[in-house]
């Protein structure tokens, strides 16, 4: 029996030697990695921002959740709009944005064994991020920019929302740069040997898509910043909506990238697996990059001013290579999980190796459930939502953000949660307490997203309004009542957020209290997160083999094609419409 | 191992599951890729996007006039308006109401008009959950046949201010 961290056995004889200046780089206790200190600085820094926006947005998360639970109805319309444009933001933009910034610092000269290019970059970059984010914060407190988070003209936000957004997409610009610099110097200077790590290769593709992300974000915010200020005179809302999208929607898949990246660096770190094809996985984040620009489409499915050629022409083949991308992914990171499972002896019948792997490993359920719930709720919903036709049923639902909390937070989130895992012992060099707690962490927080994300999505086939502060519509004109299983379905909400909740804020609590009243585990390997089990001893195996996993991604086909086909159904019964 | 450098060689293509995977993916990815514009032409739910440039003044003068020559009635002191079968029908969205109420008939045809005089608005009709967007500037024009008769809920699904919640109108379907 060994407590090594798997996959920490299998240090490579490092021949290249790094271009740190001296005393500036550490080696890892537990992965063997040289760990760049600036580096190292940065990663904390971003990675603590990234928690206290969590926190922020975690509560603005409960008390919409309990607004939109018709028997609680929490908050006042006011507050509800001010926090959701709150919520939004912090979540998709400042904690996000953080979480994939400390990323880049570990992808880029951790992996490459190289030093950071420049630290003034990365000052930069951070101070812009905070001073953005807080900016954008205090201009929505205010009560001046009730604008959500899409802000669609005319509706108009205080000029401080507009520029601290583009303070935090600059600052995030020149972090982007910093990090594919460092990767030039890592090359020049010959600190790896070959190809880049499979990670950081996954990470540089979330960084090409992060810069054309950007250039899209100023395009459309500085002309709209000087809008606001009475500057230029009228910003066309289509225009908006269109340009918008390109920073709105890439920026999900520089999350995607991101959070693949992560569950190949986490199967890694917990099972010890490697991938089974290296092309196969650098191929399908190229196709991330080459075709999910017009994914932006998928927004202006019902919109006028664009044709149903248009529509059509750039959500099918497109999306679909960037579908075809993910699916992949679906496949290649469990299937390198069996292969090493079974490895490891628990090669017994199709899902021997899914019963006996480390469950209690809040750094193996994190990731692997991220990975479920990604494909199976995300993925599914992501392609009928956007699907052109059927989308006449769903924008602007409750079902769209039913659709992204599966994504973004059932999947990114939890993975970066997951990964949190290991930062803290191997960043912050702090131990956890508490571990009991750790391990049951994943599980609460996937339980409570799925749940609430279940709500919204089947109150939203009722035609319940995402956005939209009384399903009541108390003092309307003409009054609207929705079905009862709609008000059922957003108590399953309240309550799947108030789960989800708790779970964020056990999650804050655990990393705080490691990372300020930790034991230091400096000098010495992390302490494992579970022990490895032998089943019989390594014994060899097909490498291209994994018949659990295809039965899985069968089954998930399956669940796709049935639900893919029962909407063009419900579509078939609605008013005839071109 | 994904954190370290790979094998030289890994310029390999792919074998046994994983190629069967990819297989079976990429077949579905072609299906849906033909479904959108198969349904486009044989599908009876299709979003064009037919629409005309207007500003915000004309098109409520254009409204108006709609509503002067075929108003039958009135609800809640909004106009009830019936326009001729397979003809043109105006709707307008402003913070916060629909106006007019539509009095239409089921298996007619007509061409929908509708645009907003402020913010963007989302047209969102109800209990049938059929949803387009609706912006200001632009004659968004849905070429609609009701298929079932009743009485219809109009309400707004895109965040256009404090009112939001209220602002609801009706579509009124006889057989």
């Amino acid at each position: 029996m060994t407590t090594t961290v798997s996959g920490g056995g299998d240090v490579p004889a490092r021949a290249p030697t790094g271009n740190h200046p001296p005393s500036m780089v550490r080696t890892c206790d537990t992965t063997g990695l040289s760990v760049c200190l600036t580096s190292q600085r940065f990663i904390r820094w971003h990675a603590v921002t990234a928690v206290v926006f969590l926190l922020v947005g975690g509560i603005g998360a409960v008390l919409l959740g309990l607004t939109r639970w018709p028997a609680v109805h929490l908050l006042s319309a006011e507050w509800y709009y001010r926090v959701l444009t709150l919520h939004g933001l912090d979540m998709l933009i400042v904690m996000i944005l953080n979480f994939e910034m400390a990323i880049l610092y570990f992808a880029g000269p951790v992996l490459l064994n190289c030093r950071l290019f420049s630290a003034k970059m990365a000052w930069v970059c951070f101070v812009m991020m905070l001073g953005g984010a807080l900016m954008l914060n205090a201009a929505i407190l205010s009560g001046t920019s009730d604008v959500l988070m899409t802000s669609y003209v005319p509706l108009k936000a205080s000029p401080w929302f507009y520029l601290g957004i583009i303070l935090l997409a600059v600052g995030t610009l020149i972090g982007v740069i910093n990090f594919l610099a460092t990767i030039y110097i890592a090359n020049r200077d010959h600190t790896y040997e070959g190809s880049l790590p499979l990670v950081s290769f996954g990470a540089t593709a979330a960084a090409i898509i992060a810069v054309v992300t950007l250039i899209h974000g100023a395009v459309v915010m500085v002309p709209t910043w000087l809008w606001s200020m009475g500057i230029i005179p009228h910003i066309d809302p289509a225009w908006y909506r269109m340009t918008w999208w390109g920073l709105g929607h890439m920026s999900q898949q520089v999350n995607v990238c991101a959070m693949v990246s992560v569950w190949y660096l986490l199967a890694t770190m917990t099972t010890g697996a490697k991938p089974m094809s290296q092309l196969v996985c650098r191929g399908a984040f190229v196709l991330y990059i080459l075709f999910i620009n017009v994914a932006s489409a998928h927004h202006l499915l019902v919109d006028p001013g664009v044709s149903a050629g248009w529509k059509i022409w750039n959500t099918s083949y497109a999306m679909y290579l960037a579908v075809l991308a993910s699916m992949i992914h679906g496949f290649t990171v469990p299937a390198s999980v069996e292969v090493a499972m079974r490895k490891k002896g628990y090669d017994r019948g199709l899902f021997g190796w899914l019963f006996a792997a480390p469950w209690g490993n809040p750094g193996f359920s994190g990731f692997f459930l991220s990975l479920v719930i990604f494909g199976f709720g995300g993925g599914i919903t992501g392609v009928v939502l956007g699907t052109q036709q059927i989308n006449i049923m769903a924008h602007n639902t409750l079902r769209i953000p039913g659709h992204f909390h599966v994504t973004v937070v059932g999947g990114t989130a939890l993975a970066f949660m997951a990964v949190t895992y290991y930062i803290v012992p191997l960043i912050f060099q702090r131990e956890f307490f508490a571990k009991g707690l750790c391990r049951l962490q994943p599980w609460l927080f996937a339980g409570g997203i799925t749940l609430a994300s279940i709500g919204m999505s089947f109150a939203g086939s009722y035609g319940v309004p995402r956005r939209h502060w009384d399903v009541d519509f108390t003092g309307a004109m003409f009054p609207v009542s929705f079905d009862s299983g709609a008000h059922a379905f957003l108590g399953l909400l309240g309550v799947g957020a108030v789960i989800a909740f708790t779970a964020l804020l056990l999650f804050v609590l655990l990393v705080v209290a490691a990372v300020f009243f930790g034991r230091s585990n400096a000098g010495s390997p992390m302490e494992p997160w579970h022990e490895e089990r032998q089943s019989g001893g390594a014994i060899t195996v097909d490498e291209h083999r994994a018949p659990g996993t295809m039965a899985l991604v069968v089954v998930f086909l399956v669940c796709f094609v049935v639900y893919y086909f029962a909407n063009w159904k419900w579509l078939a019964d609605v008013w005839h419409v071109r | 191992m994904s954190i370290y450098q790979p094998p030289a060689d890994w310029f390999k293509a792919p074998k046994g599951g994983e190629r069967v995977w990819i297989g079976l993916a990429l077949t579905w990815c072609m299906v849906m890729s033909v479904a959108m514009p198969y349904w486009h032409f044989y599908g009876k739910q299709n979003s064009t996007g037919e629409s005309y440039r207007v500003t915000p003044a004309e098109y409520a003068q254009r409204v108006g006039k709609f509503i002067q020559t075929n108003k039958v009635g009135e609800m809640n002191g909004m106009p009830v308006v019936e326009p001729a079968p397979g003809g043109d029908a105006y709707l307008q969205a402003q913070m916060w109401l629909w106006m007019p109420i539509l009095k239409l008939r089921k298996g007619q045809t007509y061409r929908l008009h509708i645009s907003s005089l402020d913010l963007q608005h989302g047209f969102s009709l109800l209990p049938m959950n059929m949803n387009f967007q609706v912006l200001p500037g632009y004659d968004h024009v849905l070429t609609l046949t009701p298929t079932s008769s009743g009485e219809f809920s109009i309400v707004c699904n895109e965040f256009c201010g404090i009112g939001h919640h209220m602002m609801t109108g009706r579509i009124i379907v006889e057989d």
